[in-house]
Formats: C-alpha cells, structure tokens, sequence
C-alpha cells in the first residue's frame, strides 16, 4: 500500500463543480508509491508556497537525446519515491484522436512502469506520462515503440508539431493540417530526436485564420490555411441567418476589418479585391459563406513566449504557399531556415531572435525569397538603410 | 522479464487509423456545423453525414483511472473514438445519434461536466506548476482549479459576448499561451535573486549565464570565478536560474502573480494580439487564491456588462481604450504599468486624443 499524506491545503481543490487534479493525484496515489509522494511533496508545496523540483539533469532513451525531461527532487529523503520524477513525452496523433484501444493500453503500460499520472496534453501538444524513475525508461519506450508509438521532441530539437482538427471535422480548414503535421513529423524524425539546433523549433499548423492551436503565437514555424479567391455568398442562406435574429449589418457588415461587405437587408455583398480573409464573416455565417478559389497556407516565423527579448508573433515570410503533399516546397524551405539558424545562431537562441539580430533581409536573401509588401505592417520609417554593392548595380 | 523489441525512429502512427469511418469518409468534405447545446455540436458533410461532438471538461493532468473510465464510455457510445482538444477538453465523437442522448445522461450521472463550446469561457490552458516544474513560482493546476470552479456556469450554460481563452503560467517562461489569451495569470518574481557562488564555480557557464539575461544585469565576477547582478537593471524574471541554478529566484514571501489581459489569437475582426499588464501584483495565497479569482471576476463582469457582441476582450478594451478600461475595473494604474523593457517607446501615447 503507497504512504497516506494528510493533504488538508490540497482537499480544499477536491471541492467545487470543475474536475479536481487533486483528485486525480489521489486516484493515482492510491496504486502508485511515486504518486503518492507526489500527492505529499505538492501538499508541502502548498504550505511552504514554493516548488521542489530540482533542474532537469541528462535522462533518457538510448540512442535518443530528447522525449525525456529529466525531474529531481529537491527533498528525496522526505519524498524518496519522487526522487527521480522523469517525464516521458509521447508523440500525439495529428489533430489528439485516440481509440479506447490505444489509450487502454498505454494506460496498462504506465500504471505498470510509471506513477498513473498524464498531462493530455502537455502545451506543446505531447501526450505527457508524469513522472517515473530513470530504470523504467527503456521499458516504457520498447512496449510504446513495438506498438507503434514514438516519443516526442525536447530540449534543443525540433518539438513535436501539433494542428487543428482541421480537415477531419472542420469546414473552414484550407489545408490538410494533419497530413502536413504527420508528413514533417516523419520527415524529420532525426531532428526530433537528437537535438542538434541552437534551440527549440516548434511547429503548428492551422487551416484557417481562427488558428485553434495558436500557431501565430506559439510556433517557431506558423503554417496558418488561406484562400485566393471569392467568398461564396448562398443568399437563401443569408436570408435565414436574419430571419433567425441575426443583425447582419451590425454584427457582420460593421464587424468586417476591410469594410468590405455591404447589406440592403435582402443581398449581401462582398467585394472580395479588399477582403483580408479575417475569418469573422465566415465563422459567424458558416451556412451561407464559402472561401473558393486556390487554397493553401501563410507561412510565418518566429513566435514564442518573452524569453530573451519579449514575447513574439510570427512573421509572415512567405504570403502564400501551395500545400500539397509530399510539401517539398516547403520542406525546403524550412531545411534554408534551419541551415541559416545552424551557421549564425547562439546557444539558446530561437529562430526569430536571430532574425532581430541578423536583420530580416539577410535571412531572407538566404533563404531565397523575394521582398513582398505583404511581409510588413508599413515600411520602415527611419532613413536608415543598407545598400549592398549589388543593390548600387541596379 | 522479457521486453519487447524496441524501435525507433518511426514516429506516431498514421492519424488516419484514429479517425471514426464517418470522418474518414468525409474528410475535407464538411459543410457546416451547428451548436446544439453548450456541450454538444453536430458538423454536417456534404453527403448528409452527420458527427456529434459531445465535450467535457478536463483538469488536463488525468489519472489512468479516469483515461480508462472515458476510453469505457468511447467504446460504449462512440465505436471507441475520442479526441482531445487544444485546450485539453475532451470529445466524445458520436457517430449514431441514438447514442446521443444515452452518452450524455451517462456523463451527467458520473458527473462530468459538460460544455464549453461556443461563446463561453472553454478550459484554462495552464503549465506544470508545483506539480512537476523546477520553476514554478505558483501552482498552475491550482489557480485553474478555483477560476473554472469560479467560472463554471460560463463553461456549461451562460454566454459571455465572444469565447474568453483563459490561461494560467506558473512563471514568465509561460508554457501557456499565457501572453496571447483575453484573460491569464502569469507568476511573477520581485526580488534581485541570490547568487551561490560556491556552487555557481562549478555547475554554471559565464558567458551563457550572462547571455540569459535580457537586461543586461549580469557581468562577470572574477574574483569569485562566477558572476554579479546589477540591481538596477534586475527586472526578475528568472531566466539566469533556467541556465544556472545556483542563482535563487524563488522567494515565497514576494513572489506572486500578475494578471494580463487583452490578447487573442485569432484573426477575427481584428489582428492577433498580445496580452497587456491589468494588474502588476496579487500575493500567492493557495490553496484557493481568493483575490485573484476575485480581480478576474471584476475584469470579466466588467467585460460582459460592456462589450458588443462578437468583441473579445482585448477588441472591447481597444474600443473603449486603456485608459477607461482602468476607470470601469477600477483597478489601480501605477508605474509596473508603463512599459520600461526593450520596446517601451510603442506604447506612450503620441496623441492629444484620449478619454477622462
């Protein structure tokens, strides 16, 4: 039987309508020696106001150098089954669907090797086993791998990309986001899994504007679906859409960033030359609206969160790409990026950093795309600017 | 005992194999989807097909118990499938409407707790926190628990004016989106940390020490074969303790949390946007950190009274403008406001157009 902690801080969090974490560490704590001094040492954390986990040290699977983070405590002796607390990252399913069968068995796997605990999913968008010691590794990984389950990225590799649902179960999806997501994650298997970049490099891809999975603010590489065309407008279906209470002039019309829309109260209008393809109009009216026309992605770089220099949006770099398998376009596109970030970046420093302190225009000319006016807000606004030898020949 | 054989390198299976016959047969071939009730959506195929997505909330960190009990009710109602969400909400996806209402009794009787799609405050995208973070200056699992338990009817049944994405960071690394949601908690430090320099000596790297900081503070000391902080230049946040621990952060009596507000991902409307400083500071107080689910009442009831439909938080306050924003909350506007890190000058106000 694992240790029975006196927990009276953390049964405060079993009370009120939301599922309780606290209640899920103890489900786990009651099979699981690790859990249950897990439950003791949070307990503790509560109390004292403060964590006990000490730095990651070098754990992992051979032959592999990242899909483990290694966790330590900092008191072993109070909490000696938690003294080695490693997280196990397992690659997800492109858009998080699962059978019962897989998760059924992953479960049997990690109650048997581990502490029962999981993060579904962890914020990069791995399926995270919380927390077992160092020789349950290799075990964890050969009965995941001879099902067919790989793990995920971490550390100074390229992180396991995530996407939308997408095509899967969404109308407004321009491109296949996960086929793009599991086609760059088999392609670059090696980058993932033995890191050999000066940083992180993560991945996400969305099908439209909306962006369910933050790629604008969350990825290295922002692969976000758009159009070049004419929205579609169904009229009868307009025509319902106001029959049923909406107030399309205020709340559609008056909403549109590009003021491109007009409505007489039977017809609306778009004059699609000035739309920005926001998305507003097509996520409220989704019977009536349809993008047409060539389909493919923005893609962007460089967001992240503020360290070192502030948080970052993604750039656009490329305004519009085809999408379409086996995307060597783009694959090629990305392996220029990462040589570039391989010659010229730091230790710890992300793609987009490099591209504040090397200047945009170097990183495009290696990269080998032109200047297009939809790569800026506005032009720069100061007198200050390079002239190559080449630029003067012009 | 007698292990499988190994593999590697082969990636996660092919998502295909995960997907329900009726999404496989429609992929890439929806027309339209319509929300049914707070919890459950239907998306509709060209052909007619039809898949039901019946969601639940999650506290995200789940128990192989709970992970079997709803792998259980998957194969009971859903032919097996389920999926997850990006905000770690879970999806039952139901093929046959008959198994419609059944699937949602069984969930209502085991308590799960349906909701969230729509116009609502869906789950809290959160971090690790005390759970399993080196440097975590709050619990990030805990700070959700008591804002969904305050906001639990927004997640089941009451509408705010647009979908409020709540995120929660146990410091400023912000493994969560913490620095583009409506509304989030970020954990903040306060204090210059304290060098070991014994130990710096030996587990610690000069030159990348000094790199991590953003201000410029750290130089060498070496004399001491190790570095020093500059306290005027110390904005706290923490990144020489990610690259050398000997340098302490974490100091229970003032660390705390900031909340930030205003940001958003989407396209919609208007252009993505960053999340903006609303309050500099409120005191860890767990287990239930009764001021900080009080402050995000008041910046939410403060929205709802007030925005159109349609706006996001951060469309609301650019309508109104910071300034009024400040006045309706009542919250205090200090100096912890004013931008003084690398890009300050972008937000001082070079216009004579502004509201009292």
């Amino acid at each position: 039987m694992p240790k029975k902690y006196e927990t009276p801080l953390l049964d405060e969090l079993e009370k009120g309508p939301f599922p309780s974490f606290v209640t899920e560490i103890k489900k786990a704590a009651a099979k699981s020696d690790m859990a249950a001094d897990e439950l003791g040492q949070l307990e503790k954390s509560y109390r004292d106001k403060r964590g006990y986990w000490k730095h990651g040290g070098i754990v992992g699977v051979r032959g592999y150098g990242s899909g483990v983070i290694g966790r330590y405590s900092s008191l072993p002796d109070e909490f000696p089954n938690v003294a080695n607390f490693h997280t196990v990252r397992i690659n997800s399913i492109a858009g998080f669907f699962y059978t019962s069968k897989f998760l059924k068995e992953a479960c049997d796997i990690w109650d048997k090797y581990g502490s029962g605990l999981t993060n579904l999913h962890g914020s990069t968008g791995d399926l995270v086993l919380l927390g077992t010691n160092t020789e349950n590794l290799e075990p964890i990984f050969a009965e995941f791998s001879s099902r067919g389950w790989d793990l995920g990225g971490s550390g100074s590799a390229m992180r396991t990309p995530s996407c939308c649902v997408g095509p899967a179960r969404c109308e407004w999806s321009n491109i296949d986001t996960l086929d793009i997501t599991y086609s760059i994650t088999q392609e670059w298997q090696d980058e993932m899994h033995r890191p050999a970049f000066p940083y992180k490099f993560k991945f996400k891809t969305a099908g439209c504007a909306v962006d369910c999975i933050a790629s604008i603010a969350r990825a290295d590489c922002s692969i976000i679906g758009t159009w070049k065309g004419n929205i579609a407008v169904d009229q009868t279906e307009v025509a319902n859409y106001a029959k049923n209470g909406m107030n399309i002039q205020e709340e559609i019309v008056n909403m549109c960033p590009s003021k491109c829309m007009s409505y007489d109260g039977k017809e609306l209008k778009i004059n699609d030359a000035d739309c920005v393809r926001c998305m507003h109009c097509i996520a409220k009216m989704t019977k009536a609206l349809k993008p047409t026309g060539e389909k493919g992605a923005t893609i962007l770089i460089g967001s992240k969160a503020p360290f070192v220099i502030g948080a970052t949006l993604s750039w656009v770099i490329v305004p519009f790409m085809k999408m379409e398998p086996p995307y060597d376009e783009f694959k090629d596109l990305i392996r220029k990026m990462w040589e570039f970030w391989d010659e010229h970046g730091k230790n710890r420093e992300r793609i987009g950093e490099l591209i504040i302190r090397k200047g945009m225009r170097e990183f495009l000319e290696y990269i080998g795309v032109e200047p297009q006016a939809q790569q800026v807000k506005e032009p720069r606004r100061d007198p200050f600017f390079f002239w190559t030898e080449a630029d003067l020949q012009k | 005992m007698s292990l499988p054989e190994r593999r590697t390198d082969i990636g996660p299976p092919h998502y295909k194999d995960f997907l329900p016959p009726v999404i496989q047969k429609n992929y890439g071939d929806w027309k339209y989807h319509e929300i049914l009730s707070p919890g459950v959506m239907v998306h509709v195929a060209n052909s007619g097909d039809k898949i039901w997505s019946v969601r639940v909330a999650s506290p995200r960190l789940l128990s192989t118990d709970t992970i079997r009990d709803m792998a259980a009710i998957a194969e009971k109602y859903c032919g097996g499938y389920i999926r997850f969400t990006t905000r770690n909400n879970v999806e039952f996806l139901v093929s046959d409407e008959k198994n419609l209402e059944p699937l949602q009794k069984e969930l209502k009787d085991k308590k799960y707790m349906m909701g969230g799609i729509g116009n609502r405050i869906s789950n809290i995208v959160h971090t690790q926190g005390w759970v399993h973070c080196h440097s975590a200056a709050t619990d990030a699992s805990g700070l959700v628990k008591v804002l969904m338990d305050e906001f639990a009817d927004y997640f089941t049944t009451k509408e705010t004016p647009n979908k409020v994405r709540m995120a929660v960071a146990c410091c400023v690394n912000m493994c969560g989106a913490v620095h583009c949601s409506d509304i989030a908690v970020v954990a903040v430090h306060r204090k210059v940390p304290t060098i070991d320099h014994e130990k710096v000596k030996n587990m610690c790297e000069v030159p990348s020490t000094i790199a991590a900081c953003p201000t410029g503070a750290i130089s060498p000391e070496p004399s001491k074969k190790s570095v020093k902080i500059n306290a005027d230049k110390c904005m706290y946040c923490g990144n020489c303790f990610t690259v050398c621990p000997p340098i302490e952060i974490h100091d229970p009596e003032f660390d705390g949390v900031a909340i930030v507000v205003g940001g958003k991902v989407g396209n919609l409307r208007s252009n993505p946007k960053f999340s903006k400083l609303a309050i500099p500071f409120i005191k860890n107080d767990p287990p239930r950190w009764p001021e900080v689910t009080a402050a995000v009442k008041k910046i939410l009831d403060a929205y709802i009274a007030d925005a159109k439909k349609h706006e996001r938080v951060g469309e609301w306050i650019e309508r109104i403008g910071w300034e009024k924003f400040f006045k309706v909350t009542g919250l205090p506007f200090t100096f912890q406001h004013i931008d003084d890190f690398l890009i300050a000058r972008e937000t001082f106000r070079t216009s004579a157009t502004f509201k009292w």
